[in-house]
């Protein structure tokens, strides 16, 4: 829906305003570097879980989520087309925001969830008066 | 009653059969009335001829206006759905004393307290939130319409068949019967088999869909589209709490989406997030609903904080007191409404630290609410207060609101939730701070808004009796919940042993029906208002003295909202314009780029009402053939460039001329 959309919009200062087309849109290149990067921080990863590099289960998984950190910038970079000036600010804005969303809800829940464990789980615990 | 086992499939029909139509007397009388109900309207509409026009000016309409409009009748309705089984459930334990069991049974009461939770906050409560901001937002920007018309059109009728969903559950199987978050275990198929817990989930998705996408839109159009000069720290107060809303709802109900899936895992395909076997874990989902739950509240509060600004204002004669504390206020409560949620679960056993410091966050939100308050107050401190409709849901609500926010703070302390959590004291808590809030809000609006939307003002005699009724109703209703909830009474309860208690719910009673007479007095107030349009005409369109942009419009605006955009100088935009004497711009009008109705909303929304059905009924090539049709129309629809045409200029001439005619015999 974007393109013809983006025209039949009814705004009423569309020209003239300060829309960033320029900025908006990656070159050939960019999608080009962020496909190999993206394709190779695919295949580490791949090839870590299939030959065993690291005999360690959980420092294997540890490093795949690093991957999948890096992995998630490159794809802001190089398919959203990322950065500190577009939309003037506004992206970044809402990318902080949704990582602190994101971080209070995880590791609420992680807290949460490991008290609730502790405390309900009658195996794990079998005395409430050192509840945490 | 005995439990039915409903285990009948068929390849064609599903789980559908006869036994999925009701036999309990109370709910065959309400689908003879609500069919004779819409056989009469339907039949009017065909006899006066206005499918053609319901079609092509309001269903396909992809006009702001309209479509806020359509939300709010929408609300209207599912608010009349909600409110008569409240009263139901009011009756029910005033009546069910000293062995007399009332005149529900347990199947249909559990299903009518899960609807009125359902209904209340998904299918009344938000549409009257959505419609207000739909209708109001890009006005007191300055904008022609919002940022994607046809979204917005897509978002309401996604809304609208989700309210469809669960109205069907009324006379085709039956609704959950899990209380309306369908907490499992409960609402696992082991313990709910058939098809009560399917149509809440379905109902919501459907729903939940058009909650996001209008959230998006919302966002994208006060980020992009306020006029040249509306700079954010110019922005009108409801329009910043249009934003922090719609910013919670696009950051929280992903979260509902992806709970609501994890059930729907659990209960189609076997899965085991919240099963009690192979590491399930039911705690898992109170705690992931309540991190949609709690914002989903600051997302029906915030708008009408909004409201109250406006309307404070307004009827004050005066400039909002700390516009930018109030601006302020208003995120930091968007921020905490996420560091809040497990005071909804106290009791579940997190231990002091959680309990601590969830208890601690959830006091400090009182802060930025009480600073909200105190503004409203200041403003209109030595102000010129006129009290018409608006003002006076305004003051019932800093009133009624106060009790609910100290309640609220009682609720706060984990040791006092142990004593309260579940019981009585919580409904009147929660009603208290919502009727109070949300509900008064939403008349405030309605009321301050009315002239704006179709160019004469409600009756203030109907809305006086509608506003005693309402408020009466609601103290007496609520406050003896608070005295039950104080000596233990739990909620949800069909039948009581104790008659000491029952002159409580008989007062509840009555305030209850006490409300039932505002809720009717509104609708005879819209209905006089209709009747005696004449008389309470507004040719100004701006009736109120009103200090934003949307009063600079005529009532109602034209399609195109403002023939040249309006620049702004400062906070209160028009009231700005008024006091400079910016003159009315009468010539020099340029055709206007407008966006084409469009049905594929409606199709659309209404394919994903039947996947939803199909799923609940397990008519698996039904759902298949529906999932088919939203893609293949959606793909469509992207084929078809004829999407906008021009409002010719000549026509723009016709229509600012009549309205320089208009105000030029107002005297304006």
């Amino acid at each position: 829906m974007s393109a013809a959309d983006h025209h039949a919009h009814p705004n009423p200062h569309a020209d003239g305003h300060h829309d960033d087309h320029e900025g908006s849109h990656g070159s050939l290149r960019d999608y080009l570097i962020g496909f190999i990067l993206s394709a190779v921080l695919t295949a580490i990863p791949f090839w870590l879980v299939m030959s065993g590099a690291i005999a360690d289960k959980q420092a294997t998984a540890l490093v795949i989520m690093a991957f999948a950190v890096v992995q998630i910038v490159v794809h802001m970079i190089y398919f959203l087309h990322m950065n500190t000036k577009s939309e003037n600010g506004w992206t970044v804005m809402a990318l902080i925001f949704t990582i602190i969303i994101v971080v209070i809800a995880l590791s609420g829940s992680l807290w949460v969830m490991y008290h609730l464990n502790h405390n309900m789980m009658p195996m794990m615990s079998h005395d409430m008066g050192q509840v945490p | 009653m005995e439990a039915v086992v409903h285990n009948h499939w068929s390849p064609l029909l599903g789980r559908l059969w006869w036994d999925a139509i009701p036999t309990e007397p109370i709910v065959l009388v309400t689908f003879v009335i609500v069919a004779i109900g819409a056989a009469a309207v339907l039949g009017a509409l065909t006899y006066f001829r206005l499918w053609g026009y319901l079609w092509k000016e309001w269903f396909t309409s992809v006009d702001h206006k309209k479509i806020g409009i359509m939300y709010m009748v929408l609300g209207l309705i599912m608010f009349a759905r909600g409110f008569a089984d409240a009263i139901m459930m009011r009756l029910q334990q005033a009546m069910a004393f000293g062995g007399n069991e009332g005149y529900l049974n347990a199947h249909h009461y559990d299903q009518i307290f899960t609807a009125h939770g359902v209904i209340m906050i998904f299918f009344a409560a938000m549409p009257f939130v959505t419609g207000l901001m739909n209708y109001v937002v890009p006005l007191q920007i300055g904008a022609r319409d919002v940022s994607f018309p046809f979204l917005n059109n897509f978002s309401f009728w996604m809304t609208a068949s989700g309210a469809a969903l669960v109205m069907t559950s009324l006379f085709l199987g039956e609704f959950g019967q899990t209380g309306w978050l369908a907490y499992p275990p409960l609402s696992n198929l082991a313990y709910s088999p058939w098809v009560g817990v399917d149509y809440w989930i379905w109902s919501l998705q459907v729903a939940g869909v058009g909650t996001l996408l209008s959230g998006v839109n919302l966002i994208a159009t006060i980020v992009k589209m306020r006029a040249p000069g509306m700079t954010m720290m110019r922005m009108p107060v409801f329009t910043w709490t249009a934003l922090c809303t719609n910013i919670l709802i696009v950051a929280a109900f992903p979260v509902l989406t992806a709970v609501l899936c994890m059930l729907s895992l659990d209960r189609y395909l076997g899965f085991d997030f919240f099963t009690n076997d192979f590491g399930g874990n039911a705690m898992m989902y109170v705690n992931l609903i309540w991190i949609w739950g709690h914002p989903e509240v600051y997302i029906l509060i915030l708008p009408l904080f909004g409201v109250f600004s406006e309307v404070t204002a307004t009827f004050s004669g005066k400039r909002l007191f700390g516009y930018t504390s109030m601006v302020y206020a208003t995120m930091v409560i968007t921020i905490l409404s996420y560091i809040v949620w497990l005071h909804h679960f106290f009791t579940m056993g997190s231990g002091a630290s959680v309990n601590s410091f969830f208890g601690i966050t959830t006091m400090v939100i009182s802060i930025p609410t009480g600073a909200k308050l105190f503004n409203w107050l200041f403003t209109m401190y030595r102000g010129r207060i006129r009290f018409e409709l608006p003002m006076m849901w305004t003051v019932a609500f800093m009133l009624t609101f106060t009790i609910g926010g100290m309640t609220g703070v009682l609720l706060a302390v984990p040791p006092a939730d142990f004593v309260l959590h579940n019981s009585l004291f919580l409904i009147a808590h929660f009603h208290n701070v919502i009727i109070g809030g949300v509900v008064f809000g939403t008349f405030a609006g309605i009321n301050y808004w009315w002239p704006k939307a179709f160019g004469y003002k409600l009756d203030p005699f109907w809305g006086k009796v509608s506003f005693w009724s309402w408020v009466v109703g609601f103290y007496l209703a609520f406050m003896p919940l608070y005295v039950l909830g104080l000596m233990g009474v739990t909620r949800r309860m069909r039948v009581f042993d104790d008659p000491s208690l029952q002159i409580w719910f008989v007062i509840a009673a009555i305030g209850a029906v006490l409300i039932a007479v505002g809720i009717a007095a509104m609708f005879v107030q819209f209905g006089v208002s209709i009747m005696k349009r004449d008389q309470l005409r507004d040719e100004t369109g701006d009736p109120w003295g009103g200090r934003t942009l949307e009063w600079s419009t005529s009532s109602p605006p034209p399609a195109y909202n403002f023939a040249v955009t309006p620049i702004v100088h400062d906070i209160d935009a028009w009231e700005d314009m008024k006091r400079c004497g910016v003159q009315r711009p009468t010539s020099g009008f340029r055709p206007i780029h407008m966006p084409k109705n469009t049905a594929t909303g409606v199709v659309l929304a209404g394919l994903s009402a039947v996947l939803g059905f199909a799923m609940i009924w397990y008519i698996w090539w039904l759902a298949a053939a529906a999932f088919a049709g939203i893609l293949g129309y959606a793909i469509a629809h992207t084929f078809n460039y004829k999407r906008d045409y021009h409002i010719p200029a000549e026509t723009v001439v016709e229509t600012e001329d009549a309205r320089t005619r208009q105000l030029a015999a107002a005297g304006a």
